[in-house]
């Protein structure tokens, strides 16, 4: 057994924008027909199926719509493969994969004034990011400059940020770049 | 810069958070098929100025392929359907036939 080394551990950047890799997460995907998964996905993890573009937090749990056919569940760490196990089982009997994909993603936190967040990630997306368009409660997979990413702003206030583990130092580095004061536009 | 409705997840994508695949509704031709035919699938396509249907991907996204129906003179966005058809829908059609009227 190995120890898991977060990616970029304490990596943080204060400011107007404090950026922060959020340690590690656990994280479990699972693909298959939303409509025949939904039920016993929501059984065994307590929350409810988002809707389209959706994610929906519960007790340090989300669970998040990541296509038409995959979801996304994130956990703590040491629990993701339990969970994983036991989604496994849950869905034993439809046509569905469930995997712990913890360690091939990097998550990070972004805090700050709701309207300064906003603006560090639309340096970074050609994603809509107006308030009515990209609401609490939504996630949306994007471009972050070159790489792939998921982004949403979550209960607690602060905009959380995904992208694989491999590119986790560039995401990094341009959301320190995005957030640094002397950037600020004031769009929002 | 060209907006694409992705279909699938009612995102309207920026150009960039797409991966482009090509002029779409091709007919495969395989084994069995004549040289004449399967060099038509291969490599030759229509390229047209004007109206176009085309394939692209979600690929930073929800990462489905879809079709979308556009000008390629006019960048004007015709619509977007879903992939799993042969031929444009009826609404896409009947907005192409509008137009050549
Ligand atoms: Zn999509």
């Amino acid at each position: 057994m190995f120890d898991a080394t977060p990616p970029l551990a304490r990596a943080r950047q204060d400011g107007r924008v404090s950026v922060e890799c959020a340690g590690l997460t656990g994280m479990v995907t699972l693909r298959g027909d939303i409509a025949a998964i939904g039920e016993p996905v929501a059984d065994a993890t307590g929350l409810s199926i988002p809707d389209t573009l959706g994610i929906v937090e519960d007790g340090g749990r989300a669970l998040a719509w990541m296509s038409p056919d995959e979801l996304m569940l994130f956990c703590a760490y040491d629990e993701a493969e339990e969970i994983a196990a036991t989604l496994t089982a849950a869905t034993a009997e439809d046509h569905a994969l469930v995997a712990n994909v913890s360690d091939a993603r990097a998550m990070f936190e972004l805090s700050g004034e709701e309207a300064a967040l906003r603006e560090t990630l639309a340096k970074l997306t050609p994603a809509d990011l107006r308030p009515d368009a990209f609401p609490p409660g939504t996630i949306r997979r994007t471009r972050l400059a070159q790489v792939s990413g998921a982004i949403w702003l979550a209960e607690d206030g602060a905009m959380r940020v995904i992208c694989f583990r491999s590119v986790a130092d560039y995401v990094f580095s341009l959301l320190c770049h995005a957030a640094r004061p002397a950037a600020a536009v004031g769009h929002f | 810069m060209l907006i694409l409705s992705c279909p699938y997840c009612g995102v309207a994508a920026d150009e960039t958070e797409l991966h482009p695949g090509g002029e779409g509704h091709l007919v495969r031709h395989g084994p069995g098929s004549s040289d004449d035919e399967f060099e038509s699938y291969l490599f030759l396509r229509r390229n047209p100025r004007g109206v176009h249907v085309e394939r692209w991907r979600h690929v930073h996204g929800c990462g489905k392929w879809f079709h979308a129906a556009r000008d390629t003179m006019t960048m004007e966005v015709i619509g977007t359907y879903p992939a799993q058809v042969s031929e444009p829908p009826s609404e896409i059609l009947n907005a192409l036939g509008a137009r050549s009227a």
